[in-house]
This record gives structure tokens, sequence and C-alpha cells, in this order.
């Protein structure tokens, strides 16, 4: 007996109970559409986080003051903010593994120009930070070592800030006024999208860090800054910089051995890539529990094809009796399993597809469908077809033919 | 020339709990080609049982059955379903159609067993309805069919492998005497020209007058045989 007229005589079965049919493969149809819209969830959020990495670039630690606790960050001593532009410039020359330093003053300031205004975040920093973060401008120029050491009113803005304060004007050359002071803008950043944490990083404005410091925010003590990020030379040489780094900082800060330091140095890419990993973990989670339901579509598979054999035995007893071998029984009842098990796999696939689609589209992430999910749920569902469609299929082509034709 | 059918000291015993109920006692007969014949006896004699046994629908408890020359009782499931399709062809009391299919269908049935082509099933299904008057109703259901329709398809669905065989439990038990009539007309055209051998049980004397010979049974035992 060839496999095209079984599946046939399969389809015909299937079509004579069209609503039992239909619900048994409903079970089938929403855990295969759970399976590829979870996977599809986890792929596409772990495709967004691979992307923020990027974006913030790699081997970046970061310096904040104060010292880590295990409850996380609390203020050292005297709880006064330790970190300076001057340990910055120490940390790019004198740790032979950072490739790059620069210290950050950031704070929210409202910002005019013409009759528009916009509150954004204003950074005081270096030249070195868009190094560090592969930033490079849109049109104009970064500002130099000179703005910084002359605390010139310069100002590079972010894509968002020129949306909402020019519109389709050019940025270059015009003033703004931050906290009314007023500031020449001399480059536009390019675009870089979101942050890992969720912020806007075109929503900003870069000052040189003397400016921040000395005219636009004022520091409790000179050279007052909030966070220092380096870059190291290559990922080998993340470890030695933290160290080396914390070395130079407990000399520079004075602090005696035994006592704990003023400052945590935090290697973001080890952050970036926990987080990475634990975004995979959350995605095999989700596809897990999305499986179970798969399963519980099986057993309903097997629950309906046990009543099937049951009702039809006396259909098996005259097949029998003009010539079926038990395998002929066993092959009709299994591929009716696996034809319920496909035909739901695949509508269970394309709602799924459709399902992840709309996900995706509301967490504004690109669709991230992977073909291996579409084909790793089909053949998933086969399977479960066969796995669960084994056990009726066997009792049936096991009945002896005299009872089968005696059953009423 | 050997029998056809050739059984020794044939027993079937159905064990119900822990009582033994021998349904068929010590049955010796032989049958040869081209013969046919009529099993009568009362009700419950065993007549169903020995049937199912020479159909090879059942095995035997003890005994030998030699079916064209060959031993059947030893033979494994398999083999038995292939004896079915190709030596006997079957006609039951309750036509035993399946409901869902068109008498197209139902005739083609055994040869879906034996690999025959595609192409040739068709082809061979409608020659066979053709044999018992039906042709233009092959894309009938058996619900669509009358009484005696439904078992002119089942013989052509008994006919479809050219048996040397052909079975039948009481096969006028569900037809009105027109019908059963002509039912006999048709075995008896098919024993007599195609040479087909007929084992056919029933319980009315007018329809076994169409055999050549009767085998009464008695509790389980063949008590007359002429
Ligand atoms: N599967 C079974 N289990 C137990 N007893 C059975 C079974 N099948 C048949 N019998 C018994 O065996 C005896 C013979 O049954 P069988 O069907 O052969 O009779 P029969 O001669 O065909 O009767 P009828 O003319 O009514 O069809 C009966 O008494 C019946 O009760
Ligand atoms: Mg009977």
């Amino acid at each position: 007996m060839n496999t095209l007229s079984t599946v046939k005589i399969a389809v015909n079965a299937l079509s004579i109970n069209k609503m039992r049919s239909g619900l048994t493969m409903l079970g089938i149809i929403i855990g295969v559409a759970a399976v590829i819209a979870m996977i599809s969830v986890g792929s596409g959020a772990r495709e967004q986080i691979s992307k923020q990495i990027e974006s913030i670039g790699s081997n970046l630690l970061m310096i904040l003051p104060g010292a880590a606790t295990s409850g996380g960050l609390r203020m050292g001593f005297g709880s006064t903010p330790t970190l300076t532009s001057d340990d910055a410039k120490a940390i790019a020359q004198e740790v032979p593994d950072a490739a790059y330093a620069a210290p950050l003053l950031p704070g929210t300031a409202q910002v005019v120009y013409g009759n528009q205004n916009w509150s954004t975040v204003i950074t005081g920093t270096t030249p070195s930070f868009f190094d560090i973060r592969d930033w490079p401008v849109e049109s104009g120029a970064i500002f130099t070592q000179r703005d910084v050491d002359g605390a010139t009113k310069v100002a590079l803005v972010g894509k968002t800030v020129v949306e909402n304060l020019f519109g389709d004007e050019d940025p270059l050359g015009k003033i703004i006024r931050i906290k009314k002071i007023p500031f020449k803008v001399i480059g536009v950043l390019s675009r870089k999208g979101q942050s890992p944490i969720g912020q806007d990083q075109d929503d900003s404005i870069y000052i040189p860090v003397t400016t921040a410091q000395k005219k636009l925010f004022g520091t409790a003590f000179p050279g007052m800054v909030r966070i220092i990020i380096v870059k190291a030379v290559s990922p080998t040489a993340l470890k030695d910089a933290e160290k080396n780094i914390a070395a130079l900082l407990r000399q520079r800060h004075h602090i005696p051995t035994g006592r704990e330091d003023d400052f945590t140095v935090r290697n973001l890419t080890e952050m970036m890539a926990a987080a990475e990993e634990s975004a995979k973990i959350m995605s095999i989670l989700l596809g897990s529990i999305a499986s179970v339901s798969l399963i519980v579509g099986g057993i309903g598979i097997m629950n309906i094809m046990l009543v099937s054999v049951t009702e039809r035995t006396r259909e098996i007893g005259i097949r029998m009796a003009v010539g079926a071998r038990g395998g002929d029984i066993l092959m009709q009842f299994l591929i009716e399993a696996v034809v319920l098990a496909v035909i739901g796999g695949s509508i269970g696939i394309i709602l799924g597809v459709i399902g992840s689609w709309f996900i995706s589209h509301f967490a504004g992430w690109g669709i991230a469908i992977s073909p291996m999910a579409i084909l790793l749920s089909f053949g998933f569902s086969a399977a479960v077809g066969v796995f669960f469609g084994f056990y009726p299929a066997r009792k049936a082509s096991l009945l002896a033919p005299v009872e089968c034709l005696r059953y009423e | 020339m050997s029998p056809l059918i050739e059984v020794e000291n044939l027993v079937k015993i159905y064990r119900m709990g822990n009582v033994d109920f021998h349904a068929v006692r010590g049955v010796s007969l032989a049958i040869d080609e081209g013969e046919f014949v009529a099993v009568m006896g009362a009700s419950g004699s065993g007549k169903s049982t020995f049937m199912n046994i020479i159909g090879c629908l059942d095995k035997p408890t003890a005994g030998n059955y030699l079916l064209d020359g060959q031993e059947v009782a030893s033979l494994s499931k398999d083999k038995l379903a292939g004896i079915r399709n190709k030596k006997i062809g079957f006609v039951f009391q309750s036509f035993n159609l399946l409901q869902r299919m068109s008498a197209l269908q139902n005739v083609e049935l055994p040869l879906l067993y034996n690999g025959s082509p595609v192409k040739d099933r068709k082809i061979r299904a409608l020659a066979a309805l053709k044999s018992v008057g039906l042709e233009d109703r092959a894309y009938h259901r058996p619900s669509q069919l009358s009484g005696g329709q439904q078992q002119r398809v089942a013989i052509a669905r008994a006919l479809i492998n050219n048996p040397a065989l052909i079975l039948a439990d009481e096969p006028t038990g569900n037809l009105d005497s027109q019908a059963s009539a002509e039912l006999m007309t048709l075995f008896t055209k098919l024993n007599k020209e195609n040479g087909i051998t007929i084992v056919m049980v029933t319980h009315e004397s007018d329809i076994a007058a169409y055999a050549d010979r009767h085998v009464y049974f008695k509790d389980g035992k063949v008590v007359k045989d002429e």
C-alpha cells in the first residue's frame, strides 16, 4: 500500500469528523504557535541586546565614585564623589592597557533655540569619549582638546535634539542657550539608537567637560566628574586594565592599604555579556514552557486516536478480512495521527509567525523569525504525531480480525 | 488432485472465565475445487466458528487445516492476511461494506493491500462491479443501495482478486426472497462458469437447494454430509 493513498485515506477519515479533528488539532496549533512566538521573541530580544552592545562599543570599563558593596553602590568615605578629570587624564597616560579614558559630567537642562525649547541631557566630556564610543559626527566636527583646555562654549548635538529644536534647519553654527548660557553648535552626532537600558542616546548634547564644570553645573570640588569611561586596548587587556586602574586610583586618592576603594570599576562588556546570557536563558525557558503545550496537544491526539480505533473496530475487521496486514492498519492510523499533527503544526506555524510579527512590531524590534524554528516546530509536531499516534495505531494493528468483525 | 480445503480433527475452544466452551469439536472434512457446499445446522452449532477458521480469520485450538495443500494453522498473521487477500472472498450476512466509501472504493479495497498499480485498480473494480450488474451504481454509497445491491457489491469485492474460494455466512440472511434468488443465481453462475468453490452457511432449505452438497452441523460436529 503506497504512502500517498494512505495519506488520502487519512485525510478522508479526518474530514468525516471535521469538528473533532479541528478541536484535536487545536492543541498542536496552540503549542506550535506558542513555540514559534516564544523563540522569535527570545531571539528578537537577544538580537536587540547585541545591537545595543555594539552601539556602546567594546572593551569598555566604567569607573564610578563610591565603593561597591553587596547591596550595590554606596558613597565612600565622607560621601563625597571622588573622581576628577585629572584621574581620567592620569589613567590614559599611565595605564598602558587603557587606550582612552574620558570623564563624564552629565546633567539635565532646558535648551532653547529661537522659540523652541527642549529638555535634554547635557554631558561634559573630552574628545576621547567619541573614540571610546566610536561615535562620529554626521556634520561639523568634534570639539578639540583646546576647547577643553579653554572651556569654550561649544556643543555637539544628537539627532533627537536636532529634530526637536531645529526641525529642518541646519543647526551648524547656530547659537543655542543652555540655562541661558549661549553655546555654538559645532557638530551633529550620527544616529546611535537606544541604549541597553532603553534610553534614547540621540537625545543628548555634549560639551567640553571644563565648560560643564565651571560654567554650566558647578562642582562640589574642582574637576569633579560623575563617571570615567575607559577603553582597553584589547579584550584580553581588560582584566589588567581593571587592576592597574584600581592601583593607580588608590594611589592618587591616598587610600591606605586595608581601606576599601572609594571608587568602583565595572566591566561593561562583562555586564552586557551577562545580559545577553540571561536573555538567552529566558528564551530557552519560554520555549520549553511553550513546548509543554505541544506535548499536551500530543496527548489530545492520542486520546482522539484511541477513541477512533474503538469506533472503527468494525472497519479494521473489514480491512483485515480483505487482506490488510497488521502493519497496514498500523500505518493507516499512524499516518492519520501524523496528518492531524502536521496540519495542526502548519496552521500553528502560520499563527506563530503572525503572532511574533505583531509582538516584534509593537516591541519595536526587527522580526527575528528563524527558519530554523519553523523547521524545528514542523519536525517536532510530526514527531509528536508519530509518538502519540503510535500507541493507538499499534493497538489497532494487534486486533484479531474475528473479534473486530463481531464488534457492534 | 488434493482437495482445496482439507480439515482434520478441527477443534475450537473458547475460554470464558474458567469455563471452556467447545464450539467446534473434531471436524474432519474435505472440499474439492469447484464444489458448491451448503453448511447447515441449528443456531450455535458452530457453523460460523468453522467458517472463520477455514477463512483464516481465526485460528483453531487444535487440528490441521490444509488450504490448497498448504498447512495454514502454523502461518504468521501477515501470511494469513495474504491468503485472505488472494485466495478467499468473503460475503457476510451484514454485507460489511465501509459506509463512508463508494461502491467502487469498497470493491477496490482488497487491491490496496496487494500492491496493485493505482491505475489498474479502478479498471478492475469497475469490471468486477459490471460482473455483478452494478456498473451504474459505482459511485453510490452503501446507504444509497438496496440490501441486494449491497450484497452484490460485497460479492464484487470478494471476486476482485479472482479467489479460488468464496465463503458466505448466511449471505441471504438480510435479503428478501427475490434478492435471495438473484444472489443464488449469481453464486451458481460463479460456481459453474468460473469454477469458484463456494462454501455457504444458510438456514433456509430453498437456498441450500442451490448447492450440490449439504453439510450438517450439530453441537460442533458434522453429523450429516450428502
Ligand atoms: N468469541 C466467543 N467467545 C465465546 N463463545 C463463543 C464465541 N464465538 C462463538 N461462541 C459460541 O460458540 C458457539 C458457536 O457459535 P457460532 O457463531 O459458530 O454458531 P452458528 O452455528 O454460526 O450459529 P448461528 O446460526 O446462530 O449463526 C455458540 O454457542 C457461541 O455462543
Ligand atoms: Mg453464524
